[in-house]
């Protein structure tokens, strides 16, 4: 039997996440994003692929939503481990995603998702998580008006789609085992993941991530997100273990960078901004609503508590407020340190965080300001860019990975004037900090899983050709691992365990749970041999238990096993006939 | 220890023995954790013989010691039998029910056996059993007078400075009655004759399931691994520094006991005790006595719920390998849930109770319970309730009566809006009743333990005052109530659809984060603090905590309240109302009597165990009256009753994974006649997630080239070697004998073209050769022998 995995987007590429698993007949859509960097059809993954006629109902299974963002959240981290089992097959589809990659990819694993159910017309379940639940309405609408408004394209879904799309969302818990039906089961993980906030504390780890396990009778299949295989090792790894992986399907953005500390980076951000602020200057941080914003802002509040600091800090995000509603709710989310502190110290309650106002602006002195959009491509932080730039204190403190085409990438390069259009020259005298941004999974990372797994195959989505073919060299050599980076479209096929089920007498069991030990020796040539080779260290002694056991087939084709004595009561006929 | 008190006992064993060292002795017998239960059991059986057994009788109402012993016949043979048989699979599950619980604060409890692995489920504490003690309020009030009558001048409490405020007193005679000490708390008695360490998981499955937790935790050699939602967990934790702090205030008022002994469980101070309130502590024939203890401390409650482990719904865990545990939601409170154990044998589900109603929580998920092996129904909220409304007949409270039970109609099994509206008008009639009084100038008085009604009653006592336009404070009074509103509205997972899209519409879950922003309901730690004194009005609506009307704020309030005819008490149903109400007598204030407790319904439980098929059902024996089952829809159902222990036969043998890989390189042997094949098995056997796996051995044993291949055949030695020549290969005979030790009855040698060893024994043939080709080779020389027989 054979695992087939179609992959409709993001092969040896990056954006439009979307891959189609068919294990003995069940088919899981893993996400359903759309591409962001094109504006025709091939925004949308081939949904024709899954099923020529359009009949979606009878070829998919399911959707499973992974995450949400792509942007570095706070601790909402939706990207999962997902274990698949279907039949006697297990799949690990990992999925990992750095922050701050491009404004609008928020919807790399989302933002087709309507235009499939209410367009092309898909009513299976589609599961997700509760903080996506909760939050992609918000996100869907946002991203549509920006398509709709802004861009003034062709309205691909209107609102009440989104409405009528959520309704068909089936919420899940982390660790819930949901039946989908009678074969298929899923499960969502924890992963174990760590941000920002190991900065607060060095010992913190926020949560959030995780995997999802899926199950189709006996085969198991797990889908991971964004997973951080050091800081947190117990919780990931502690969910995993067990696993018998024929297929890992991983992402392998960055697989070639190494981590660099978090911490030095966090502090030298928040060094430059307390530089600037307490010589007079303002400061601009441009960033999104959602995520990284409260992530910044948690770390700023904290900041200026412990260096009492009065300078305000002023949000203008609008999604913020509401965002923050979510966010209390399901704290539960959120890393042990925000849930202890819960009832008496709320981390979304910042005490020097202030509206935001227009008069703001002009207002002297300094002060803090997080405007949206990010990478300053227009909106709020661009106006207010255009006022601040010219003066030599004010700091633009870009929190997140640049587009080129936006300001924000052009003012990385540092350039004394940027020009916005052939009218509009401004000229730029400010400073500019850059908190680098962390590949969330490095190579090391990946190799760190796959090592922990060993599943027997791996297959690369979402990430650069280039890349993706080093990783995947270096998994092939260094632990011999078949790995395959299809391309959109393609579909790898690889086989999948399955198990024959037996009887086991009383009897049998019985003797195997007293076992009866035998010392066995290597000699000390073997031995070497086998360390060489193995890799396994071969203990000088083993303990062998051996014992007389049979597995018998009867007429019906059903299988027993049983012991020695028992074969020879089943055999007793024949014996008296000798 | 044992050996000193056995000695003791055989000295004083014809001499007369005080009654209080009889005392000191049980209390020391029960005190010795280390102690098994069987020996326990002994040493009060050996006391039961001796000579004292009259006098004891007369003296400590101990004619229960019989039954005891008889406990012993019921439960020591079966806590010695366990051991040998713990994790190899037994051929029985055993499921014992130690209690079967009263109402929502006293759950059901039972031990289960499943295939050696012994599983509590729930370890409640009776908290009606502080009915008897005497609230602070009264003690305070009461104690002056009973010092004058010198009754008791060992009391600790007889130095204390007290108000000359004695008028009160006088007229209320039973408050004399009541136990003028620090309470001590219940916990099942029969749980008690099993060693705690023998129990190797601890199920909870309600956060009031929780309560006797800290009991077990503390004894020396517990190491059961507990499981619980983490709402329950949570929860309960709450309850349980809640029970501390309350506790707290009746240690100050008491101080410190001079002995472990209380003065009031003396022979000659139990006597005094009224028959009704003696029977509520002690039980029946005062054999509950054994199960009271004093109270954990807050260390216990933190090292408790540092032991347990959380889950959530649905999710599977997995104990040493073999037993998977899962909950699935039970739709009456916040976290309390049914259990599904799966084991290689088969599963058992474990239905607590549960409701279709469940407007707050999470539904009940019945599916999840279906086609299990052995299924224990343990809801007994529907017994306790029907036996509610008999005892409310007698009650002389007017008003609850319309309230109680309202519907057994027969409706469907699945959710029913005319219940929801049922339970709904239920909280209307409540609000109704609260506004009146508030309209008349009295304040009401809601003291309630369940979580999930008192949310829904805060917000519909809220919305009515709202409704009629009056400005009426809300008091909530408990030292974990600000802990516990933040808590409960950041649990969206556990709660219902309709509380659920509250999340998705980005509203809080609760109305009480709202209602505390706008100041409309004022939380408070405990009624002593100033801003309580300071601020509130009356009429006001208070609610606090239930603890049988014993405990902490809500004694306080009845003290202020009781004469005052304007006020309104809310009373949860399943307590004794004239007990309960004792030491508050006379009662000038309004009381409404309201059952909360929600279960199956009787009239559904028959649907349910019809859609659930489980294959054997455990049934208490006190339904055996009210629901019949047909036996051609149920393959069997056993009846339990308290202190009994039922065996459920299991099927025989178990599940075996083989991968494909594995199996295609069988070499089966096909035996004709029998019209089977044999094949001789090879591998890792492994056991994961309750089911046992087959796995290809890795490790290469057979390196020294010796194979082994069983036939079941006897081989003629000239065929043999007959053949071995046909297949070229050179083979002699190097001894010929019958070698009783060895059974090898000869030995061939070949040299040409391998180097082999044959032995031939009376029931096997054993090939030993450099290489497993070569082996093979002569096995299939072998096999020709035997089959062309």
């Amino acid at each position: 039997m054979a695992i087939e995995t179609l992959v409709l987007g993001a092969g040896q590429e990056v954006g439009k996440s979307c891959v189609v698993v068919n294990i003995n007949g069940k088919r899981i859509m893993f996400d359903c994003g759309m591409h962001m960097g094109v504006s025709d059809h091939r925004r949308y993954p081939n949904f024709s692929l899954i099923s020529p006629t359009g009949d979606f109902d009878t070829a998919l299974s399911c959707i499973i939503i992974t995450h949400l963002y792509c942007i570095n959240t706070l601790f909402l981290r939706f990207h999962y481990f997902l274990i698949i089992k279907i039949s006697h097959s297990l799949i690990l589809y990992s999925y990992i995603f750095f922050f701050g990659i491009i404004c609008d990819s928020h919807l790399d694993h989302l933002g087709a998702l309507v235009y499939f159910t209410e367009v092309c017309g898909f009513h299976g379940p589609i599961y997700m998580t509760y903080p996506t639940k909760a939050l992609a309405p918000l996100m869907l609408e946002d991203y549509r008006k920006v398509l709709v408004e802004r861009r003034g394209e062709e309205e691909q879904f209107n609102s009440d789609h989104i409405a009528e799309c959520m309704k068909k969302v089936i919420a899940v818990d982390l660790r819930q085992t949901i039946q989908v039906d009678k074969d298929l089961q899923i499960r969502a993980y924890y992963a174990g993941h760590f941000t920002l906030f190991e900065y607060l504390t060095l010992i913190l780890k926020v949560l959030g991530a995780a995997m999802f396990h899926a199950k189709v009778g006996d085969s198991e299949m797990v889908y991971t997100g964004d997973y951080n295989m050091t800081p947190d090792r117990h919780l990931g790894a502690a969910q995993i273990d067990r696993l018998r992986l024929d297929l890992l399907i991983t992402e392998s953005t960055y697989g070639t960078t190494i981590r660099d500390s978090k911490y030095a980076r966090e502090r030298e951000f928040l060094d430059a901004v307390h530089k600037c602020v307490s010589a007079g200057g303002k400061v601009l941080i441009p960033t999104f609503g959602l995520g990284r914003a409260q992530e910044l802002c948690i770390l700023m509040d904290d900041y200026w508590e412990r260096m009492n600091l009065k300078v305000p800090i002023y949000f203008s995000a609008g999604l913020t407020k509401q965002a923050n509603v979510y966010y209390k709710m399901l704290i539960n989310w959120t890393s042990q340190k925000i849930k202890d502190s819960y009832p008496t110290n709320n981390a979304f309650d910042f005490k020097n965080v202030c509206k935001y106002e227009r008069s703001v602006l002009d207002t002297p002195g300094p002060c803090v300001l997080f405007a949206s959009p990010g990478m300053i491509s227009g909106g709020l932080s661009l106006e207010v860019f255009k006022r601040w730039a010219p003066f030599e204190n004010t700091l633009v403190a870009l929190p997140g990975y640049c587009l080129p085409g936006t300001v924000g990438h052009v003012l990385m390069s540092k350039p004394p004037k940027i020009e916005l259009d052939p009218n509009t020259k401004i000229d730029v005298r400010c400073q500019v900090h850059q908190l680098a941004f962390s590949p969330h999974t490095d190579s090391k990372g990946i190799m760190d899983l796959i090592k922990f797994l060993s599943p027997k195959h791996v297959i690369l989505v979402h990430g650069e050709k280039p890349k993706m073919v080093s990783l995947k060299e270096k998994i092939h050599s260094e632990m011999g691992i078949p790995c395959y980076h299809p391309a959109n479209n393609e579909t790898v096929s690889v086989p999948s365990t399955v198990y024959v089920k037996a009887q086991a007498s009383d009897a049998f069991m019985e003797r195997c749970l007293k076992p009866n030990f035998k010392l066995h020796k290597c000699s000390s040539q073997e031995l070497s041999i086998k360390t060489l080779t193995d890799k396994n260290i071969v203990p000088e002694l083993q303990v062998i238990n051996e014992k007389a056991v049979f597995i018998v087939e009867d007429k019906s084709k059903k299988l027993k096993v049983v012991h020695n004595d028992e074969v020879l009561v089943m055999l007793g006929e024949k014996k008296t006939e000798d | 220890m044992l050996h000193s008190l056995f000695s003791i006992l055989e000295l004083y064993s014809a001499s007369t023995l005080s009654s209080s060292f009889i005392t000191l002795l049980l209390m020391m017998i029960r005190r010795t954790p280390l102690l098994s239960s069987s020996e326990k059991i002994t040493l009060l059986y050996l006391h039961h013989r001796s000579e004292l057994h009259s006098q004891a009788k007369k003296k400590w109402n101990v004619s229960s010691l019989l039954s005891l012993s008889q406990a012993r016949e019921t439960f020591g043979k079966k806590t010695a039998n366990v051991i040998p048989a713990r994790f190899l699979g037994g051929k029985c599950d055993f499921a014992t029910c130690l209690s079967k619980g009263r109402g929502s604060h006293f759950p059901p409890c039972h031990i289960l056996n499943l295939g050696g692995i012994k599983i509590l489920l729930d370890c409640p504490l009776d908290l009606s059993a502080l009915t008897p003690f005497s609230p602070v309020t009264t003690a305070f009030y009461a104690l002056p007078s009973l010092e004058e009558d010198k009754v008791d001048a060992n009391n600790d409490v007889g130095s204390m400075a007290v108000p000359a405020k004695r008028q009160k007193i006088e007229n209320q005679p039973e408050n004399k009655t009541l136990i003028f000490a620090e309470p001590w708390y219940k916990t099942v008695m029969n749980l008690h004759l099993w060693n705690p360490s023998f129990i190797d998981v601890v199920l909870i499955s309600s956060p009031m399931g929780i309560l006797g937790l800290p009991f077990l935790t503390q004894m020396k050699g517990f190491s059961a691994k507990i499981y619980a939602t983490e709402v329950s967990a949570r929860l309960g934790e709450l309850v349980m520094r809640d029970l501390v702090s309350m506790h707290k205030e009746l240690k100050q008022f008491y101080g410190p006991t001079e002995t472990d002994f209380p003065v009031w469980l003396r022979q000659e101070e139990v006597e005094k005790i009224p028959s009704v309130l003696r029977e509520i502590i002690l039980g029946k024939d005062g054999t509950e006595l054994g199960g009271l203890r004093p109270l954990y401390s807050e260390a216990d409650v933190n090292d408790c719920v540092l032991k347990i482990q959380k889950l959530k719904y649905a999710e599977e865990v997995c104990y040493n390998g073999i037993l998977v545990i899962k909950a699935f939601s039970s739709g009456v409170e916040m976290g309390s849930c049914n259990w599904i154990l799966d084991s290689p044998k088969g599963d058992v589900g474990y239905l607590s109770n549960s409701s279709f109603i469940s407007s707050q929580v999470a539904a009940f998920d019945y599916q999840s319970l279906q086609g299990t092996d052995a299924l224990i129904y343990s809801d007994f909220s529907t017994l306790n309730s029907t036996e509610d409304v008999e005892d409310e007949e007698n009650e002389s409270v007017q008003l609850a009566d319309k309230l109680l039970m309202s519907s057994h109609g027969l409706v469907g099994l699945y959710h029913n809006a005319k219940e929801d509206s049922e339970e709904m008008e239920k909280l209307a009639f409540i609000c109704s009743c609260a506004i009146e009084s508030i309209k008349g100038g009295g304040s009401v008085f809601i003291p309630i333990n369940q979580f999930g009604i008192f949310l829904q009653l805060l917000e519909e006592v809220s919305k009515a005052i709202d409704a009629s336009a009056m400005k009426v404070p809300i008091y909530i009074i408990s030292s974990v109530a600000e802990d516990l509103l933040a808590y409960l509205n950041i649990v969206p997972e556990w709660l219902s659809r309709q509380r659920q899209e509250r999340l998705f519409d980005g509203e809080p879950l609760f109305d009480h984060v709202k209602l505390l922003e706008d100041k409309k309901i004022h939380v408070l730690p405990n009624i002593h603090s100033e801003k309580f004194w300071m601020h509130s009005r009356e009429p006001c609506i208070v609610f606090c905590s239930h603890w049988s009307l014993r405990l902490g704020p809500v004694v306080h309030l009845l003290q202020r309240w009781h004469k005052d005819p304007k006020s309104l008490l809310i009373l949860e149903g399943g307590v004794n109302p004239q007990l309960a109400l004792l030491p508050f007598k006379p009662m000038a204030m309004k009381v409404l009597r309201c059952h909360f407790q929600p279960g199956i319904g009787l009239h559904r439980v028959r649907p349910l165990l019809e859609t659930l098929q489980p294959k054997t059902l455990l049934f208490p024996e006190e339904f055996r009256s009210h629901i019949s089952f047909p036996s051609e829809k149920f393959c069997s159902v056993l009846y339990y009753a308290e202190g009994e222990t039922s065996k459920v036969s299991c099927k025989d043998g178990s599940e075996l994974k083989i991968p494909a890989t594995l199996a295609s390189n069988f070499y089966w042997n096909a035996f004709k006649e029998q019209e089977i094949n044999l094949a001789r098995l090879n591998g890792e056997l492994i056991i994961e997630n309750a089911r046992y796996h087959l796995l290809l051995d890795n490790t290469e044993k057979n390196s020294n080239g010796r194979t082994n291949s069983v036939s079941f055949r006897k081989p003629e030695l000239e065929k043999l070697l007959a053949t071995f020549s046909n297949f070229g290969i050179n083979a002699s005979v190097e001894h010929q004998k019958m070698n009783s030790e060895s059974q090898i009855q000869c030995v061939i040698h070949t040299a040409d073209p391998y180097k082999a060893v044959i032995e031939i024994g009376t029931s096997s043939v054993v090939i030993t050769t450099a290489g497993e080709n070569v082996a093979s080779h002569l096995y299939k020389a072998l096999d020709s022998v035997l089959k062309g027989n």
